[in-house]
């Protein structure tokens, strides 16, 4: 894989992740033209193209726009299962405090213009996966959404695809993080057991 | 303030966010930004030092900012400071802003590599991963430098974590993709294979990716992980579904790890180990049976995770290429993709396919679906999947097939998306010439095309019809007469206007014979349109009315009133005025005899490959397409490079389509018929004192696959080359090295061609350069000959280099499918045409040192057109001035015999009998 791409309905750039040196110009440049491309393309379409020498790979969950460059070689269908298992992951990870955080949000900023979320979001069905994670998740917890990237990738390739392992690693690290005792330790995301 | 926020800490950053997402413009944005910017630079400047935490705050900021898509020059030390904390999200946030903005400054980078040579010292497996993380996302020249050396042992060390060896299998592989030179495995290698044995699926499906990678470079060193390879995948496919634990994704076990197997597998050629042939044939099929059984689950990851298993698998066949039973099997699979109702997989069977189609075994097995692609090509409703349709139904065209496919592909042009139009002119373009039994139904194709997507076809399909009315008596009248109804259209596409002028300037007469297409009925009507025309293109009528005054003296005074009014004669343009007045002149002044010699018929064109499937560049993905590609753009028509001789012709070149080639006219002969100008005067300037040197010869011949590197060394003089070729032109840089302390007096080479006088000293251990521009005029076999004179001490030196200029520094590589080649290679089957030689290997037999010294060779390096997978094929042509040379070239080794059997074919037998010679120095 040489990047991935997270972005919303409107076009805003949430996450990047780059496994192939390229100028901070060119990575602009790409990001412009992919999240155009993908962007202009109807629901139903399927979820590969080819773009310049490479084929991307994107699927869509609630507002966000998860998105792959692939080299030649590389398998579609395996990479669209490898956004969802990153989408599982965050879900997992920011669980139902993604929801919890969702109702406080909405509330504060009275469901502001600048952002949209998926209807389903609002509701509050737990049972059903992967929608529990929002973009909202990602923009206050963007590292957190980098760090468990790089648990479940590096370097463009899958390093670890069993969820318990990079949650395991992940929670071993917040873990860490409680136990420096640094008063104000707290992202916004805290352990579930908190909250619910 | 959201409630979550506990306690101040990074609350600083969520009030950042918010205030960010609160912003309604994006000016006020960019304000808040930079208020904030301007805070904590002066956090970072104050007397105050940060507390640790605050740094993780700021910096944290400071990368948000970043990620937002603003450029942040400061911070970088900070974050660094960071890293040598001992909190852990200290360190964390240090490494993610490290990551994330990469900075080239040298001192940093030193910081940098030491905090990271602590971390992964310190034998703490969180830490460790932290520092292998960072350096395999920044993946720079420098990490490598320092690293390189050290993760090998993290990686295969025995009391590393698994964690620790996941990250450290893929670090290596990144700084392996940015640095191969300073990724030394050596030892290690053994050790990196077995890890595919190793317990931990995790730690298989980081290894796995390296392995991959290292074994595409270095076949050889790593051939023992095809059987550990065949056996856990085995163990995969056979396991139950729950087997694997966490490893199995909804229901399908390891697919991850699955696809990365067989794609390690694809590295190699079938296992020549009956027992692991056997094992990972029956691993194929028992996926092939798995896509009949009912699905485990509906949802969608399933059938996702389980068909990446099978594409990959499929992919292994098809790379193979030896199993027809499971190739047709695999064919049959897909063709009931190619009716699923996931787009996804429509479009992946599509694609799929494609490469099937040019293998032997499936290639009828791919035609049965034809109908189903056809309709596919216009029933889908997203483009991407009728591009790949089209796609198919190029691999699959034949000439059983070719009419109703094209027929079909030019009635989807009338519709067809803009984005693929011009690709889907080219492929109709080129599978009408390939395909033509007769001619008159390929310039009906052609100027079909035009008519129906005339913006989209370009030079090079107009360029070709054109090339092949020319060499082909039969069809002329016919296109003649077609091209003439085509115009008589009220709105007809420009190109049509050049196609139509450029055919009735040539064969016009072939149907004046009929008063409603008399010469002035001709004129007419191609006088009708000149208006409209661009410059080029008027400028090409023109040309066209000159050759119908020859054609036709009645027509004479008609044009010529044309030529002479004002908007000709003093046309603004001044490629049209000069063509305007010389054409005047020269029909007024010239005899009828000057006249028809003049403006003859165009001579038939030099056969070679068409332009356009060079223009066809690899935008395709692969399969067939790509097998017939030529590689780079070689636009600019070649056409053009035939009929026109550039230079010493009285009228200004121009760029625009002198497709008449009046200046063709000018005497090919004009080159010498030998290859004169690049030979050299001997020794006749040798001095009499100068121990007269022979000429050396054995320089020269480490230069035939190669561009750069030392000619010549003695005690006193290293001469360096370099040099560079491109179409029938080179250029090479000599560098003349003093290796004494005294300088070099009367320093003079000389060449008898023009060479740019060297300076008469060289300094001692000073070097100067030189610079040689080379034409290839016609083919030649002896080299050119270099004469070095200099006084070193008194003492007059000479010296005679053969300069490495080798008539295969001109080729063009030609990519070619295999049917291609064979047909070409039986077009080129005259006794003198063939030169062979067998001969015993110099060199080790290394099968990629044989394809690099091929690659060298200037030629393309044709994949899977030889049956005997263990030959080379090669094709190029050689350009030079006065013609082309197509060349085939087919090297078997034997491996047992350590012999060699060289074959070359090409249209010239001086060609093959000096490449021959050359090449078989070289193995």
């Amino acid at each position: 894989m040489q990047f991935m791409l997270l972005f919303s309905r409107q076009g805003k750039l949430r996450l990047q992740k780059w496994y192939v040196p390229l100028s901070d110009k060119e990575k602009k440049k790409i990001t412009r033209e992919l999240v155009q491309t993908v962007l202009a393309r109807k629901p139903k379409m399927c979820s590969f193209l080819e773009w310049r020498d490479l084929k991307i790979v994107y699927k869509r969950y609630a507002s966000l726009y998860f998105c792959c460059a692939i080299e030649d070689q590389d398998n579609e269908l395996i990479t669209l299962e490898i956004i969802h298992r990153y989408v599982e992951l965050l879900d997992k990870y920011f669980g139902s405090v993604g929801v919890f955080l969702l109702f406080t949000l909405l509330e504060m900023f009275q469901i502001n213009h600048s952002y949209t979320i998926m209807p389903i979001n609002v509701k509050p069905v737990f049972s059903l996966v992967f929608l529990q994670v929002c973009e909202l998740d990602i923009i206050f917890n963007f590292e957190k959404a980098y760090f468990i990237l790089d648990e479940f990738l590096l370097g463009g390739e899958a390093q670890e695809t069993s969820k318990k392992n990079v949650l395991k690693a992940i929670e071993q690290a917040d873990l860490l993080q409680e136990d420096a005792k640094v008063s104000a330790n707290c992202f916004l995301c805290v352990p579930i057991p908190r909250f619910m | 303030m959201p409630a979550v926020s506990k306690g101040d800490g990074m609350r600083g950053l969520a009030v950042f966010i918010s205030d960010i997402r609160n912003c309604k413009s994006k000016e006020a944005e960019i304000k808040r930004i930079n208020k904030e910017l301007a805070n904590i630079r002066s956090k970072f400047k104050g007397d105050k030092a940060l507390d640790g935490y605050s740094k993780k705050k700021y910096v944290c900021k400071l990368l948000f900012i970043f990620l937002l898509g603003h450029d942040i020059d400061f911070g970088h030390m900070e974050a660094v400071n960071l890293l040598s904390s001992n909190k852990y999200t200290e360190k964390q946030i240090g490494y993610l802003f490290i990551s994330v903005l990469v900075n080239s400054n040298s001192e940093l980078i030193r910081l940098i590599n030491n905090a990271i040579k602590n971390d992964l010292s310190s034998r703490n497996p969180t830490f460790m991963c932290l520092a292998l993380h960072c350096i395999a996302n920044v993946g720079s020249r420098e990490m490598a430098e320092a690293f390189a050396g050290e993760i090998p042992r993290i990686l295969v060390a025995g009391d590393t974590m698994d964690s620790v060896k996941q990250s450290a299998a893929l670090c290596l592989l990144r700084l392996y993709k940015t640095s191969p030179d300073l990724v030394l495995m050596g030892e290690w290698t053994s050790r990196v294979v077995h890890l595919l044995n190793d317990q931990h699926m995790g730690v298989v499906t980081a290894a796995i990716s390296l392995i991959t990678c290292l074994s595409q470079k270095n076949p050889d060193e790593f051939k023992t992980c095809v059987s550990l390879a065949v056996s856990r995948l085995s163990r995969i496919v056979s396991s139950a579904s729950t087997d694997l634990q966490d490893y199995t994704y909804y229901f399908v076990p390891a697919p991850w790890l699955s696809c990365k197997l067989l794609r390690l597998l694809q590295c190699y050629p079938p296992p020549e180990d009956g027992a692991v042939k056997g094992r990972l044939v029956e691993c194929l099929e028992t996926i092939l049976n798995k896509a009949q059984e009912p699905p485990k689950s509906k949802k969608v990851q399933h059938s996702n995770a389980k068909n990446a298993i099978l594409f990959e698998a499929i992919a292994l066949i098809i790379h193979y290429d030896s199993e027809p039973n499971l190739l047709v099997r695999a064919c049959n699979q897909l063709g009931q993709f190619l009716q699923h109702r996931e787009t996804n997989l429509r479009y992946l069977a599509l694609e799929s396919m494609c490469t099937l189609a040019s293998s032997e075994f499936s290639h009828e097995a791919v035609k049965t679906h034809i109908e189903t692609v056809i309709n596919a090509l216009k029933t889908e409703r997203d483009v991407s999947v009728r591009q790949r349709a089209a796609d198919l139904l190029y691999a699959m065209c034949d000439r059983s097939n070719a009419k109703q496919i094209v027929a079909e592909m030019l009635s989807y042009l009338e519709t067809a998306d803009y984005s693929i139009r011009e690709e889907m002119v080219l492929k109709v373009a080129i599978l009408a010439e390939k395909y033509a039994v007769d001619y008159s139904w390929y310039v009906d194709t052609i100027l079909n095309l035009i008519r129906i997507a005339g913006d989209y076809v370009s030079e090079e399909v107009w360029y070709r019809v054109i090339q092949i009315v020319i060499n082909r008596d039969d069809v002329q009248g016919y296109a003649a007469k077609t091209v003439f109804e085509a115009l008589q259209a009220p709105a007809c596409h420009e190109n049509m206007v050049k196609v139509g002028g450029y055919i009735l300037g040539e064969f016009g007469n072939l149907i004046a014979g009929d008063p409603r297409s008399s010469p002035l009925v001709q004129f007419n009507l191609l006088h009708s349109k000149f208006h409209l025309c661009s410059v080029p293109t008027r400028a090409l009528l023109l040309s066209a009315y000159i050759k119908f005054i020859n054609l036709f003296p009645e027509t004479k005074t008609t044009i010529q009133e044309v030529l002479r009014c004002d908007s000709q004669i003093r046309n603004s343009d001044v490629e049209l005025q000069q063509r305007a007045v010389e054409y005047l002149k020269l029909s007024s002044i010239a005899s009828t005899d000057v006249l028809a010699t003049v403006l003859e018929e165009m001579p038939p064109f030099p056969e070679r490959e068409s332009s356009i499937l060079a223009k066809l560049k690899k935008k395709k993905g692969p399969g067939a397409v790509s097998n017939e590609l030529e590689e780079g753009k070689r636009e600019g028509g070649e056409l053009n490079g035939a009929g026109e001789r550039p230079g010493d012709s009285s009228s200004t070149p121009s760029p625009s389509a002198d497709l008449l080639g009046l200046r063709s006219a000018a005497p090919v002969s004009a080159a010498p018929p030998s290859a004169g100008s690049l030979l050299v005067d001997v020794f006749s300037e040798a001095g009499p004192a100068a121990p007269a040197a022979s000429v050396n010869d054995d320089g020269f011949l480490r230069f035939v696959c190669k561009n750069n590197g030392v000619l010549f060394e003695n005690q006193l003089l290293q001469i360096g080359i370099k040099s560079e070729y491109r179409q029938n032109l080179g250029r090479m840089y000599l560098f003349y090295g003093n290796k004494t302390s005294v300088q070099f007096v009367s320093f003079t080479t000389t060449l008898n061609v023009q060479l740019k006088p060297v300076d008469p000293l060289v300094e001692g251990g000073a070097q100067v350069q030189q610079v040689i521009n080379i034409e290839c005029i016609t083919d030649f076999s002896e080299a050119p000959i270099l004469n070095i004179k200099f006084r070193y001490g008194g003492a007059l030196q000479n010296l005679s280099l053969k300069l490495p200029v080798t008539i295969n520094k001109f080729f063009q590589p030609t990519e070619m499918a295999s049917n291609d080649f064979f047909q070409r290679w039986k077009q080129l089957s005259q006794p003198q045409q063939e030169a062979q030689k067998i001969f015993k290997a110099n060199h080790a037999m290394d099968t990629e040192v044989i394809k690099a010294k091929l690659l060298g060779l200037g030629t393309a390096l044709l994949d899977k057109v030889d049956p005997n997978p263990e030959n080379f094929v090669c094709a190029g042509v050689i350009q030079t001035k006065s013609q082309q040379v197509g060349c085939l070239l087919r090297l078997e080794p034997n491996a047992q015999a350590q012999m060699y059997r060289l074959t070359l074919r090409s249209s010239k037998d001086t060609v093959s009998k000096r490449l021959c010679d050359l090449l078989a120095e070289q193995f």
